[in-house]
C-alpha cells in the first residue's frame, strides 16, 4: 500500500481523470512550485473506479482555466490547519484567452501574433469551443 | 472595436436586412436624392487578394454616394511586404478613413481587424469562411424579384463544399420561415456536414434535398444560384473536366423549370451557364451584381449614418 500524508496547508487536487494527472502537473508549472508536490496516479476511487490526485504543500495561484480545460470534473480542496476551507470545482471555461491553439492553419492567429488565441465553448457537454476569428470548432 | 462592421452575413438580424433592402430600393428609384451623402466622407479598400468585382462595386457604390476612396490593390504594394500586421495597417488607415473594406486570404481576418478599427469595418472576402456583401446582395436580388424570402425553394448547383458564397448564404437564408433547399453535387463536391449542423442549429425544420442530377432538383425551384467548379481544387484535371461539364446549365435544360424561377451567379461565371441563357428573362446574375453595388450604397450609409440612411 503506497502512503501519503496529509497536508496541513496547501491544495489537494481530487477526482482528476486517471491518465491526466501529469498533464496537469506539466501544464500548471508545478514541476517549478518550489516545495513539495505528490502526484498518485491510478488511485482507487469509489466513485470513479480510478483517479489521479495532485497534494501541493503550500499556496500558489492555480490557473482555473488551464485546470478546467484538462480536468473540468476535478475537485480543488483547498487546505488550512489540516482542515478543507474551500472546496471548488473549476468546470469547463467559458473563454480560454492564448492556452490553445486554433487548429485552422488558415485561421487569421496563424499569422498575426500580436493577437492571443481566443477560444469560445459553444457546447459544453460535446466539450467543443469555436475560434473567436475564423469559427473553427474544436474539442477538448 | 468600432461599433458598426459587418463582418459576418449573420451579423444582421432579418429585420436589419429588411432595413437595407428597403433602403437600397430608395436608393435605385431615386439616386440623386442619395448623390451627396456621404459628401466629405473617406472610404478605405484593402484587398490584399484579387478581386475585381466587389472592389470596384465598393468603390462605385461610395462615388455614387458623393465619397471619396484610398485603396490599397494588393499585399505586394502594401507596408504588409515590409513586415507589417494586419492590427497596425487598420489601427493606421482608420486615422485616415472613415470606413474600412477588407478582403484578405486568411479566415477571421475581418474579426480580428474591427477589433482595432477606430472605423467601422466591412469584411470583404477572409479567405473561404464569409462574404457577407455578396449574401447582402444575393438576399437583395431574391427580395427584389420574388418580393419574399420565406417560404422559397432555393437550388444551389455545383461546388457546394468549397463554394464560400453558398454557405454564406444557406445559413443567413435558413433564418426565414419555410424555406426548403436543393442542393445539386456530385458527391465529391456535397455542402459539408459542418455547414448542413450550423443550418440545423439555426433553424432545425429546415428541409434538404440533395441529388447529383442538375434535372431532378428544379421542376419546384424558386431561385436556381449556381456556382462555378474551381479547377484550383481537384489534383486531377480530369475529374475536374468531368465535374465542370457536369452542370452546364443550357437554354434546353431551361425548357423544363418553372418560368418564374430565377436563375443567379455570384460571377465569375466560366462555362457553368451557357452564354444563350444570358438573353432568358429568367438569367438575372448580370443583374444580380449591379444590385449588389446598390444594396452596398445601403450598407455604407447604415453603417455610417444609422438605420434611416440620412446625412452622412
Amino acid at each position: 500500500m503506497l502512503r501519503v500524508d496529509r497536508i496541513t496547508s496547501g491544495i489537494v487536487l481530487d477526482h482528476i481523470q486517471p491518465g491526466q494527472g501529469l498533464k496537469v502537473f506539466e501544464r500548471l508549472g508545478l514541476r517549478e512550485a518550489g516545495y513539495p508536490v505528490a502526484l498518485l496516479m491510478n488511485v482507487t476511487s469509489s466513485k470513479m473506479g480510478r483517479k489521479d490526485i495532485i497534494k501541493i504543500s503550500g499556496t500558489l495561484d492555480l490557473d482555473l482555466t488551464m485546470l478546467g480545460l484538462l480536468a473540468p470534473d476535478a475537485t480543488v480542496n483547498c487546505i488550512e490547519n489540516g482542515a478543507v476551507t474551500r472546496k471548488v470545482s473549476p468546470g469547463l471555461p467559458e473563454q480560454v484567452v492564448g492556452l490553445i491553439e486554433c487548429k485552422n492553419p488558415r485561421c487569421i492567429t496563424t499569422v498575426e501574433r500580436q493577437r492571443a488565441y481566443v477560444l469560445v465553448l459553444v457546447n459544453r457537454a460535446a466539450k467543443e469551443y469555436e475560434c473567436a476569428y475564423c469559427g473553427e470548432r474544436t474539442r477538448v | 472595436m468600432a461599433a458598426n462592421c459587418f463582418l459576418g452575413s449573420l451579423d444582421f438580424s432579418p429585420e436589419d436586412y429588411d432595413v437595407l433592402f428597403s433602403l437600397a430600393s430608395q436608393i435605385i428609384d431615386s439616386p440623386s436624392s442619395y448623390a451627396d451623402r456621404c459628401a466629405g466622407r473617406l472610404m478605405a479598400t484593402l484587398f490584399y487578394e484579387p478581386s475585381t468585382r466587389t472592389r470596384l462595386s465598393f468603390e462605385a457604390a461610395m462615388l455614387r454616394l458623393g465619397g471619396a476612396v484610398i485603396s490599397v490593390a494588393s499585399a505586394e504594394s502594401s507596408s504588409v511586404a515590409k513586415g507589417e500586421s494586419l492590427g497596425d495597417t487598420v489601427r493606421t488607415v482608420g486615422g485616415y478613413a472613415d470606413l474600412i473594406v477588407l478582403r484578405h486570404p486568411k479566415e477571421g481576418a475581418a474579426v480580428l481587424a474591427a477589433e482595432y478599427s477606430p472605423v467601422p469595418v466591412i469584411n470583404g472576402g477572409d479567405g473561404a469562411r464569409e462574404h457577407p456583401t455578396q449574401t447582402l446582395t444575393d438576399l437583395f436580388t431574391i427580395h427584389r424579384f420574388k418580393g419574399r424570402l420565406d417560404g422559397l425553394t432555393v437550388a444551389f448547383c455545383g461546388d457546394l463544399r468549397y463554394g464560400r458564397t453558398v454557405h454564406s448564404l444557406v445559413k443567413a437564408l435558413a433564418r426565414y420561415p419555410d424555406v426548403r433547399f436543393v442542393l445539386i453535387s456530385p458527391p465529391e463536391l456535397l455542402l459539408p456536414e459542418k455547414i448542413k449542423r450550423e443550418i440545423r442549429e439555426i433553424n432545425p425544420d429546415v428541409e434538404f434535398t440533395e441529388t447529383a442530377r442538375m434535372e431532378d432538383g428544379l421542376e419546384r425551384a424558386d431561385v436556381l444560384y449556381m456556382t462555378r467548379i474551381q479547377k484550383e481544387r481537384f489534383f486531377n484535371e480530369e475529374d475536374y473536366i468531368k465535374l465542370r461539364d457536369t452542370y452546364i446549365l443550357t437554354a434546353d435544360k431551361l425548357r423544363a423549370v418553372p418560368t418564374d424561377m430565377i436563375v443567379m451567379h455570384p460571377l465569375p461565371r466560366v462555362t457553368e451557364i451557357d452564354c444563350a441563357v444570358d438573353t432568358d428573362p429568367r438569367a438575372v446574375y448580370f443583374e444580380q451584381a449591379r444590385l449588389g453595388m446598390f444594396a452596398r450604397m445601403a450598407l455604407i450609409l447604415y453603417l455610417l449614418t444609422g438605420k434611416e440612411g440620412g446625412d452622412a
